[in-house]
C-alpha cells in the first residue's frame, strides 16, 4: 500500500459523499413550492457549498505536501487569531504586543514545525511568548484590566496557533512501517473531527428531543451527540486502514477525537455567548467564521498528536 | 505617469486592507442605497475613507469621492499622490483665518458634479474613549444649500484598533462598515436638532460589544 493510493481513496470517498449531500440538498430545495424558501435547507445548501470549497483546499494543500499543508494551517491559524483578538478588549498599550502575536510568534510556531525543531515548538508559547507578551504589554505602562488583557492575548495564541499548528504537527512524527504516509494522519483527524460535528448535527435534526447544553448550545442534543459520537467512532474504525493503528485501536482514538472535539465546541460557543455574538465571523458562507469550524479540531489535535507521539512514534 | 499608476495602487491598497482587515459591508434592510450621496462616518483613522471605498459596489465607488484635510494630504508629495490622485479626494482647509475657500463651498460644487461624498463630521480624529466626538456644523451648511441629497448614516468598526494614532505596523482584525437609512434634513430644521438627529443616527449603528457585529 502507498500513501497515493490510499489518498486518492479517501478523495474518492469524499467525493462520493459531497455528490451525495449536493444532490439531496438540491432535492431538497427543489421539493419547495414554487418561489418559496426555507432557511435551514439554504444553510444546508451553502453549508455543502463552503465544504467543497475546504475540501478541495485541503486537498491542494495536500498535493504540494509539507509546504501546503504548512501554509494552509498558516492561514487558518492567521484567520483565526484575527477573529478571536477582533472580541477581546484590549487596549492601545497592547498594540506591540499584537503586533508580536501575528507578525513573530505565529510564523515563527510554522517555521519551527517546518524545522522539525519538536523541542521549541512544544514550548515556544507555552513558555516564551507566555513570559515574553506580557513584558512587552507592561512596558507602556497602562494597568487597566491589565490581568484581563494579557491572559485574552495568550488564550488566543494557544487556541489559535499553538493548539492548530498541532495538526501539521503530526508530519514531524517517525511512526516505524508508516513512513511517507504522515499526511494520512492529518486526513484521519480532520475527518473524523468533522463527521462528528456533520453526524451529530444529522441525528439531532433527525432525532432530537433533549437539549444537552441549553445555556451554551441550544441546538445541540442528546440523541445528536450519542449517534454523532457513536457513528463517527464506528467510521474510524473502519478507516484504520489509513493510519498506523488497528481497527480497535482506531476507534478509541476516534472517540477520543470525538469527545474532545464535542467539549472543544461547547468551550468555543461559551466564549461567543460572554461576547454576545452568534458566530465567530463570516469567513465561511453558512458556517460562520474560521473558528466556528475549527474549533473542535484544536481542542482534539494536540491530544491526538501526543497519543499518537508517545505510542506510535520513535521521534 | 501619475494617472497611469494611480489606478493599480487605488487596487493594492484596496486589496490590503482587505487582507488586513477582511472588512465586510451591512447594509440597511432596505438594500444599498442607490443614487448620490453624502455618507457621513466615525471618523478615528487615516484608513477610514478606504474601507468605505472598499466596500462600495464598483459602480457607486467610482463617482465617490472622499472629504480631507489639505493640511495633512499635502504634507508630502506621498501624501499628495494618494490623496489627490488615488483617491481623487476633495481637499478642503480646516483653518478659518488662512483659508482662501469656503469649504461648503467646494463640497456643493462637487455634488453639483454629480458625485458622491465621503464626510466626516467630527472634523477630526477621534482620538478620545467617547465613541463620537461633537458634530462640527460643516454637514448641517451642506445639507441646507443641497438639501435634495440623501445623507447616510456610516459606521466604521475597528479600525481605530487596528492602527490606533502613531502607531505604524496595523493590527489585522475584523472590520466591518455599517450603512444606515438614508436622511434628510427637514425643512426649517435648525442647526442644533438636525446634527443631533444625524448624529443618533450614527450612534445606532455602533455595536454594543468590543469588535461585535452590533
Amino acid at each position: 500500500m502507498n500513501a497515493n493510493s490510499d489518498l486518492w481513496m479517501l478523495v474518492l470517498g469524499i467525493f462520493t459523499l459531497l455528490v451525495v449531500s449536493s444532490t439531496i440538498g438540491y432535492l431538497l430545495q427543489r421539493r419547495l413550492p414554487a418561489g418559496q424558501s426555507n432557511a435551514a435547507i439554504e444553510n444546508l445548501n451553502a453549508r455543502i457549498k463552503a465544504w467543497w470549497i475546504m475540501v478541495i483546499l485541503i486537498g491542494l494543500a495536500f498535493l504540494a505536501g509539507r509546504v501546503g499543508v504548512l501554509l494552509l494551517f498558516g492561514f487558518c491559524s492567521f484567520a483565526a487569531l484575527r477573529e478571536f483578538i477582533t472580541l477581546t478588549d484590549t487596549k492601545r498599550a497592547d498594540h506591540w504586543a499584537l503586533a508580536a502575536a501575528f507578525f513573530v510568534v505565529l510564523p515563527l510556531q510554522y517555521w519551527l514545525l517546518w524545522e522539525r525543531q519538536y523541542g521549541i515548538f512544544s514550548i515556544f508559547i507555552p513558555i516564551y511568548a507566555f513570559l515574553l507578551m506580557p513584558i512587552i504589554s507592561v512596558l507602556r505602562g497602562d494597568t487597566e484590566r491589565f490581568l484581563i488583557r494579557i491572559a485574552e492575548v495568550q488564550w488566543a495564541l494557544m487556541i489559535c496557533v499553538f493548539c492548530a499548528s498541532h495538526v501539521p504537527a503530526l508530519l514531524t512524527l517517525t511512526i516505524p512501517g508508516y513512513e511517507g504516509r504522515n499526511v494520512l494522519l492529518i486526513a484521519f483527524l480532520v475527518i473524523i473531527v468533522q463527521l462528528s460535528d456533520v453526524l451529530q448535527y444529522v441525528w439531532g435534526k433527525l432525532f432530537g428531543r433533549t437539549k444537552i447544553a441549553p445555556s451554551l448550545s441550544p441546538s445541540k442534543t442528546v440523541e445528536g451527540f450519542v449517534g454523532g459520537v457513536v457513528s463517527a467512532t464506528l467510521i474510524g474504525a473502519a478507516l484504520w486502514w489509513i493510519t498506523p493503528f488497528t481497527p480497535f485501536q482506531a476507534g478509541v482514538l476516534a472517540l477520543v477525537i470525538t469527545m474532545m472535539g464535542f467539549f472543544g465546541g461547547l468551550v468555543m460557543s461559551a466564549i461567543k455567548r460572554d461576547r454576545g455574538v452568534k458566530d465567530w465571523g463570516n469567513l465561511i458562507e453558512g458556517h460562520g467564521g474560521l473558528i466556528d469550524r475549527l474549533d473542535s479540531v484544536v481542542f482534539s489535535a494536540p491530544i491526538f498528536f501526543h497519543i499518537v507521539r508517545y505510542w506510535w512514534s520513535v521521534t | 505617469m501619475r494617472r497611469v499608476i494611480a489606478k493599480p495602487v487605488a487596487a493594492a491598497i484596496v486589496v490590503f486592507a482587505r487582507a488586513i482587515t477582511a472588512v465586510r459591508a451591512i447594509w440597511p434592510n432596505e438594500g444599498i442605497p442607490q443614487g448620490q450621496c453624502v455618507y457621513f462616518a466615525n471618523h478615528s483613522s487615516h484608513g477610514d475613507f478606504i474601507l468605505v471605498w472598499a466596500v462600495l459596489p464598483p459602480s457607486l465607488r467610482r463617482r465617490t469621492r472622499p472629504v480631507a484635510g489639505a493640511e495633512y494630504w499635502l504634507k508630502s508629495s506621498i501624501n499628495r499622490f494618494i490623496g489627490r490622485d488615488v483617491f481623487d479626494a476633495v481637499l478642503i482647509e480646516r483653518d478659518r483665518d488662512k483659508r482662501t475657500r469656503d469649504p461648503i463651498e467646494a463640497m456643493a460644487e462637487v455634488i453639483d458634479s454629480g458625485a458622491s461624498l465621503i464626510l466626516f463630521p467630527e472634523g477630526t480624529r477621534n482620538q478620545t474613549d467617547a465613541q463620537l466626538l461633537p458634530f462640527k456644523s460643516g454637514l448641517f451648511h451642506l445639507a441646507s444649500i443641497r438639501p435634495d441629497v440623501q445623507l447616510v448614516p456610516v459606521w466604521i468598526n475597528n479600525l481605530n484598533r487596528v492602527m490606533p494614532k502613531g502607531e505604524i505596523v496595523p493590527i489585522p482584525l475584523i472590520c466591518t462598515v455599517t450603512f444606515g437609512d438614508a436622511m434628510q434634513i427637514e425643512a426649517g430644521e435648525n442647526k442644533e436638532t438636525f446634527l443631533d438627529r444625524a448624529r443618533r443616527a450614527l450612534l445606532d449603528l455602533s455595536p454594543k460589544h468590543p469588535g461585535g457585529d452590533q
